[in-house]
């Protein structure tokens, strides 16, 4: 168990938007939240996933709708609290902890706040290991574990409870719904046994959050380059350093879909990657190899700071290293790649993990 | 002949120039950006009115484009007493107001904090019915404590409806005369950086009526009876009533109005510019003879705000940049400069420190002070420290270009003498007459402009009519601001679709802009 401040908020808030590769919603409004809360409530409990009873509720909690709403339209902070509790009424049961659904952007920070809130612990768990833009695209998923029942609310007071029959019929009832609701809901989702989370979670991903920010801040303070740094904390893999020469976006069906071309500095002057987008980073490529895929994640980082680029961020002429990230083992059997693979993304490529792929290129040099 | 004056302050110097009606410069003058900003201001106004050698009545306008309002925020000095009212709640409670912002602007600023029932969603349906009777007891709560007010509405860019209403509820108890900021008509969706940008507004109106107040006095003084507006950041001007009401949109003016400026001076409309000063260089994107403004969050002060500023980069190179050289031969390039002291402590002036001014001059690409004084120099370092410095520019102007082809490249401002006629990434470097003043013309020949920015549904009138609607608005906008209706374009148009919302929901931006009105 451990307590978590201002500055681990302001940490993981920084590591929190490297997970996201690119995407996941600006963690800036859930900070202030969790800020907020901290000052008003006191520090936040962090609990490692061991730390659970096998018998103990647990539910995700976190936010829904369009980003663009919820800048305006901040929560209340008490929906979440009305969702937990409503849950807890119709399952009969006390909820022992909350969790984030996705370590990247936004929701990373959400139940922080709520926890603050309600003196309630928060698990050092999520269900991606990164950001992916839809609700079955988690590991409690993969596993069979329901997203139902789970509850939305507004801030006005309406409370939805939802029991549909798989998790698809989930996403579509409560997109709809949300937009009558004013556009952001805050839901508790994927309620499970403290067993379930343990077996089904992605663990010590706070922790690894909150060490990529501090190495950020303190390579800044230091005056150091933190990319090494970064490397080590997530076994990750550099793939390339470049120049932005060239950003080709579109908005098709809420998503920003692209393409990015950068232009190889130092070593790799001469050679041209592509980065591939939907909301979040999901291919990168020479001309002639793949260098790493979804489910495996893709960070795009400032080349001087070392903070994450966003997709919406990318722009002609930014410098910037782009790393590989195993994602988690979960990830890579053969349901985790049907479920957030290149095919589901229609990139036609096969997935391969990224170190093998940066192994091969070692050996063709 | 009329004449006209533009003054502009930078960071090292304050310039003005005087510019007849074809807008041909008469006379131009520069001096030291003194602290208070004032006393530099009324120095030159003087000196370029006796330049000139006008007749004073002919002088009928006067824009001043200044940091006073910027300066204040910075350094937190003669901030007003402002009463913070959001009205949002039971949404928003989760983040109150100023909660982002440093502590020591929070201390200042947070003293009297309201949030309130009412607000809107995305679709113009009320969250909650406004809460009126709230709003007259902090009326009277805030008698005489606070001497400016800053109201925020959630979605008020789609409704303005509840902010307009609480205006008239505190000005029913408290006055026609105690200024109200509405967020609405400063900034765009976005709730804690628009409210953010309402409350420095609601901050710094005190010092925005003195600064025009002892412009217009120190005109009277000269026996100048002319027009007076003040520049704001998309380049275009403000009235004296409007830049008391709305002050922080003079923020970042000053690279503008080089931008604009250097647009002018070489009747190009699209290109990239380099502004050359004595402590840094900022490269902005001329597009359409505007500046292109930036998509990302603006911290002013240390609060984000989000309201639009000019997209620049600024590298720490101008003409007092210190240079410092090592035996083994290594070197660093400031960011310290002397600034507007070089006439005293550059080597070429006598003085004992190492600048870019001297590396230019000891290679002999600029002629200036005494060369003899830097004749010891290595010609071989100061040969690498030039490169350096070219670099620095190259890679500046490479990162602010959209894509990799050339594009013509227009340099201004005093130190621009150092930069040589040839510039990587440049299909031309255009060196325009003027260009030390280049600030203080594009002053000079500012626009009026009307914007609007709101959320629409495009499924009532669909796009093109929607389109319509919008330019429409901004057009009336300009024309109420004082544009001729005959000169009025559309500057600038962009609709983004907002992803996951039904009804086609799109935020809609259109500037219009125009030249003066002769009547105005």
């Amino acid at each position: 168990m451990r307590r978590l401040g201002k500055q681990e908020i302001e940490d993981i808030a920084v590591g929190a938007a490297l997970l996201g590769t690119g995407g996941g919603g600006d963690p800036y409004i859930g900070k202030l939240m969790a800020l907020q809360a901290v000052e008003e409530h006191g520090p936040i409990t962090l609990l490692s996933v061991d730390e659970v009873p096998d018998d103990a509720f647990v539910v995700s909690s976190g936010m829904m709708g369009a980003p663009t709403v919820m800048v305006e339209k901040a929560p209340s902070g008490s929906e979440a609290k009305r969702a937990l509790q409503t849950l807890e009424e119709y399952l009969g049961k006390q909820i022992y902890a909350t969790f984030p659904i996705e370590a990247g952007g936004l929701n990373s920070m959400l139940p922080l706040a709520l926890a603050a809130k309600l003196q309630l612990p928060v698990v050092d768990v999520d269900g991606m290991g990164r950001a992916f833009p839809e609700l079955q695209m988690v590991t409690f998923h993969l596993d069979g574990i329901a997203a139902s029942p789970f509850v939305i609310a507004d801030e006005k007071g309406n409370v939805v409870l939802l029991n549909t029959i798989d998790n698809l019929w989930g996403e579509r009832i409560a997109r709809a719904a949300t937009i009558q609701m004013g556009g952001s809901v805050m839901f508790a989702i994927y309620p499970m046994t403290g067993k379930n989370l343990k077996q089904s979670g992605i663990h010590h991903i706070l922790q690894l959050e909150e060490e990529i920010g501090r190495a950020i801040r303190l390579a800044k303070a230091n005056g150091a380059n933190p990319i090494a740094e970064i490397l080590r904390l997530t076994n990750g893999i550099e793939l390339f350093c470049g120049k932005v020469v060239d950003v080709n976006r579109k908005t098709e069906t809420g998503f920003t879909r692209g393409t990015a071309r950068l232009a190889g500095l130092a070593e790799y002057k001469g050679e041209e990657l592509e980065l591939r987008f939907q909301n979040e980073h999901l291919l990168a490529r020479t001309k002639d190899r793949l260098l790493c895929v979804t489910p495996d994640l893709i960070a795009v980082l400032d080349a001087e700071t070392g903070l994450p680029i966003t997709t919406e961020g990318l722009r002609y002429g930014a410098r910037a290293f782009v790393i590989g990230i195993p994602c988690h083992p979960k990830w890579r059997t053969p349901e985790g790649i049907a479920t957030c693979g290149p095919g589901y993304f229609g990139y036609d490529v096969t997935y391969e993990p990224v170190e093998i792929l940066a192994a091969k290129g070692r050996s063709g040099r | 002949m009329s004449y006209r004056i533009g003054i502009d302050v930078g960071g090292t110097h304050t310039d003005a120039v005087l510019l007849d009606s074809a807008y041909r410069v008469v006379a131009e003058t520069k001096s030291p950006t003194t602290e208070d900003v004032s006393t530099g201001i009324y120095r030159c106004l003087r000196e370029v009115i006796t330049r000139s050698g006008v007749a004073r009545e002919q002088i009928k306008y006067a824009m001043l484009g200044t940091t006073h309002c910027t300066n204040a925020i910075v350094e937190r000095k003669r901030l007003n007493r402002v009463g913070v009212i959001r009205i949002g709640a039971p949404a928003t409670l989760a983040v109150k107001p100023l909660i982002g912002v440093p502590d020591d602007l929070r201390q200042q600023l947070a003293q009297h904090v309201y949030v309130i029932r009412g607000g809107h969603e995305f679709d113009g349906r009320q969250i909650a019915e406004l809460d009126e009777q709230r709003l007259y007891e902090i009326a009277q709560e805030v008698k005489g404590k606070v001497d400016s007010l800053a109201i925020t509405s959630v979605f008020s860019p789609v409704s303005k409806e509840h902010e307009l209403r609480a205006a008239g509820i505190l000005r029913e108890v408290l006055g026609e005369q105690l200024p109200i900021s509405l967020s609405h008509e400063i900034g765009s969706v976005g709730l804690l950086e628009r409210e953010n940008a309402t409350i420095l507004n609601a901050a710094v109106v005190d010092v925005a009526k003195s600064t025009a107040a002892g412009f217009v006095n120190a005109l009277k003084e000269e026996g100048v009876e002319a027009k007076v507006f003040f520049c704001q950041n998309d380049g275009t001007l403000m009235s004296v009533d409007y830049a008391v009401k709305y002050p922080i949109l003079t923020i970042a003016c000053g690279p503008t109005n080089s931008i604009r400026g250097a647009s002018y001076l070489t009747g190009l409309a699209d290109a990239l510019v380099v502004d050359v000063g004595g402590t840094t260089t900022d490269v902005g994107v001329l597009i359409n003879s505007f500046p292109r403004e930036s998509s990302l969050a603006v911290e002013i002060g240390g609060a984000r705000t989000n309201f639009r500023m000019p997209d620049l980069l600024s590298i720490g190179l101008g003409g007092g940049t210190v240079i410092r050289t090592q035996a083994d031969g290594s070197f660093t390039i400031g960011p310290d400069s002397v600034g507007y002291r070089l006439p005293q402590r550059g080597l070429v002036f006598g003085g004992d420190t190492l600048t870019a001014t001297d590396v230019a001059v000891a290679l002999g690409k600029v002629r200036l002070g005494d060369p003899q004084k830097v004749s010891h120099l290595d010609r071989t370092l100061m040969e690498r420290v030039y490169q350096g410095m070219v670099e620095m520019v190259e890679e500046a102007i490479d990162r602010m270009k959209t894509s990799g082809d050339p594009v013509p490249v227009i340099l201004v401002g005093g130190g621009s003498i150092l930069l040589p006629d040839r510039l990587r990434g440049a299909s031309q470097v255009v060196r325009p007459d003027h260009f030390g003043v280049a600030n203080a013309i594009g002053a000079a020949i500012s626009q009026i402009s009307g914007q609007i920015e709101r959320v629409f549904s495009l499924d009532e009138l669909g796009r093109e009519k929607t389109l319509d609607l919008a330019k429409q608005i901004a057009v009336d906008e300009a024309i109420k601001a004082g544009a001729d209706p005959a000169t009025i374009e559309i500057v600038d148009i962009e609709d983004v679709p907002l992803a996951y919302l039904p009804g086609n929901a799109t935020r809609i931006r259109v500037k219009a802009a125009g030249t003066l009105a002769k009547d105005a």
